[in-house]
């Protein structure tokens, strides 16, 4: 009875998704908010709240978290992490310091503590790798001279988030400020001793979990990461990090491969994770911290622009492509929630959640569709320029 | 970001961490060009915007076979072009263009069955088939009604491989 009840609720859920997903296709915006509205319907004081599928779609989301930040590694190798670092360090750390602001200071003046505002300086920095890749390639943006600054800029943020997320889950544990350095000290070397393994020994990696076979690939890929993220975790580095490193250490046609049988996977436990962060928030707290959300997204919108404008005018791009870089940026997703969501976890601001949500709401909507809207605008000023 | 020359034209090769890499130049013209290859074996032929020199206008979408095409025939009638300029060079060495004509006995037949080389000493460097180049063919190459053979060998070489072709 228990089973059918389960398989019930899982099936309206997965279908709903689906029918939610075919239509973001069709008016060519992310799916994402509309996973996060489903499980803002489905969850606590939502429309319909789900009885008895909660705790396995809790287990799903974490899965979903895991294979989205593997996936993640998988698209980057070690040599380019490196590269991009040497060369766009001093943009990256402008990006840190204008997108982490704005958070950090909302947070610090609605009172809710210095550990709320670390938390809330993640949600506001991290541009979303997965829909602003998107949004160039759909854009035919991919071609544009701009676009390596912006990819940069996000392997940026990748490895910033790499040491930033242990940090935070330290801080959210509560643990003293020596036991936070340890911490931090043991996500440092760990974060090191992977890049450092990826760049020298990486093929030994490979060969371990190279296969002819699928499924045997398949295993490995996932074997490997879910114990990996399972030792991180035990470190208190993230199970997300750990994750993303094993991504990062394998490379190469392996990686093309796994990351091809891997897609459909995180596609499945990624939505389980918007809807189980939806599940968690009360829609009815949403309406109260609505306008700060907003005022919030329109704040990080700007410093996303002058980030984006200040990035590609270093590199020598013109006027009408520093704004495409900015633009290109704005995005919010997957990382934003997965900081809201450790926070939530841990017991922050019950603010935090709700706020969270409706910001990437808005900036998971409104970025790919400024980028549509305002290209022919930006030709029309390079034109008459 | 690193830059070459390949003949005349300066190259600027860019990484796109995460996707692959890109490649362009400016024509002599003015216009920029450039090929993003994808880590799959896609590439985009992108052609940049006359007024907004960093925006992609135009990007074609090319599997790996439909690149090879493309590459093949931007290339092929370079090949002849410089397969004259070497002629022109070397003293002594002809090159010559032999079309393969249904009457000919090697129609349908491989390459190795006219033992070119053996008999006079010419070489076939190259079968032109429908605008596509068939670089150095091994012996197994079947000749085709249509084909263009192309031929490198000293005057007397080259008209009697231009003699086996046609009559056997």
């Amino acid at each position: 009875m228990h089973t059918a009840i389960l398989f019930l609720e899982l099936g309206a859920v997965l279908l709903g998704l689906g029918v939610l997903g075919a239509l973001a296709l069709r008016v060519g915006i992310s799916p994402i908010p509309l996973y996060l509205i489903a499980g803002l319907a489905f969850g606590t004081g939502g429309i319909l709240p789900l009885a008895t599928s909660e705790e396995f779609i809790s287990v799903g989301a974490e899965l979903g978290v895991i294979l989205l930040l593997l996936t993640l590694g998988l698209e980057y190798n070690a040599d380019e992490l490196v590269t991009s670092l040497k060369g766009n360090a001093v943009a990256g750390v402008v990006d840190l310091v204008l997108n982490a602001a704005p958070g950090a200071i909302a947070a610090l003046l609605l009172g809710w503590g210095p550990v709320a505002a670390i938390a809330m300086a993640g949600v506001t920095y991290a541009t979303s790798s997965g829909i602003t890749a998107k949004v160039l390639s759909d854009l035919g943006w991919i071609g544009n001279r701009e676009t390596p600054v912006v990819l940069s800029l996000l392997v940026f943020e990748d490895l910033t988030m790499a040491i930033y997320l242990p940090i935070l889950t330290a801080v959210l544990a509560g643990v003293s400020f020596a036991g936070g350095a340890v911490t931090v000290a043991i996500a440092l070397a760990t974060v090191s001793v992977v890049l450092l393994v990826a760049l020298r020994y990486g093929r030994f990696i490979e060969a371990f979990v190279s296969s002819p076979n699928s499924e045997v690939l398949l295993l490995k890929v996932v074997g490997l990461a879910l114990l990996v993220a399972g030792v991180a975790q035990q470190l208190q580095v993230s199970a997300a990090v750990g994750a993303f490193l094993v991504g990062i250490a394998l490379s190469g046609e392996l990686a093309e491969d796994a990351q091809a049988l891997l897609a459909p996977i995180r596609d499945l436990f990624a939505a389980v994770f918007f809807v189980f962060f939806g599940l968690q928030t009360d829609p009815a707290k949403i309406g109260p911290v609505a306008g700060l959300a907003a005022l919030l997204a329109l704040v990080s919108m700007v410093t996303k622009l002058l980030t984006g404008a200040y990035a590609a005018r270093r590199a020598g791009i013109a006027r009408a492509g520093q704004a495409r870089a900015g633009i290109a940026l704005i995005p919010r997703g997957e990382f934003n929630i997965v900081i809201a969501g450790l926070a939530v976890a841990a017991g922050a601001h019950p603010d935090l959640g709700p706020l969270a949500a409706a910001y990437v709401l808005i900036l998971a909507a409104f970025g790919p569709l400024a980028a549509r809207l305002v290209q022919p605008f930006i030709t029309a000023i390079a034109k008459r320029a | 970001m690193r830059t070459w020359r390949i003949g005349t034209v300066e190259v600027e090769q860019t990484a796109l961490p995460g996707i692959g890499l890109r490649h362009e130049f400016t024509t002599r013209s003015g216009r920029r060009l450039g090929i993003v290859s994808h880590r799959t074996g896609r590439r985009d032929l992108v052609i940049y915007d006359p007024d907004d020199p960093d925006r992609a206008c135009e990007t074609v979408k090319l599997n790996d076979e439909e690149a090879d095409a493309l590459a093949e025939l931007l290339g092929a009638p370079r090949i002849v072009q410089r397969l004259n300029a070497l002629h022109r060079e070397v003293e002594g060495l002809v090159s010559l263009q032999l079309p393969i004509t249904p009457g000919t006995p090697y129609a349908g037949r491989p390459m190795s069955e006219a033992r070119v080389r053996t008999r006079t000493g010419a070489s076939i460097v190259a079968v032109v088939r429908e605008g596509q180049v068939f670089a150095s063919p091994a012996p197994d190459f079947v000749f085709a009604a249509g084909d263009v053979v192309v031929v490198v060998g000293s005057p007397e070489s080259t008209s009697a491989v231009a003699d086996i072709l046609a009559h056997g």
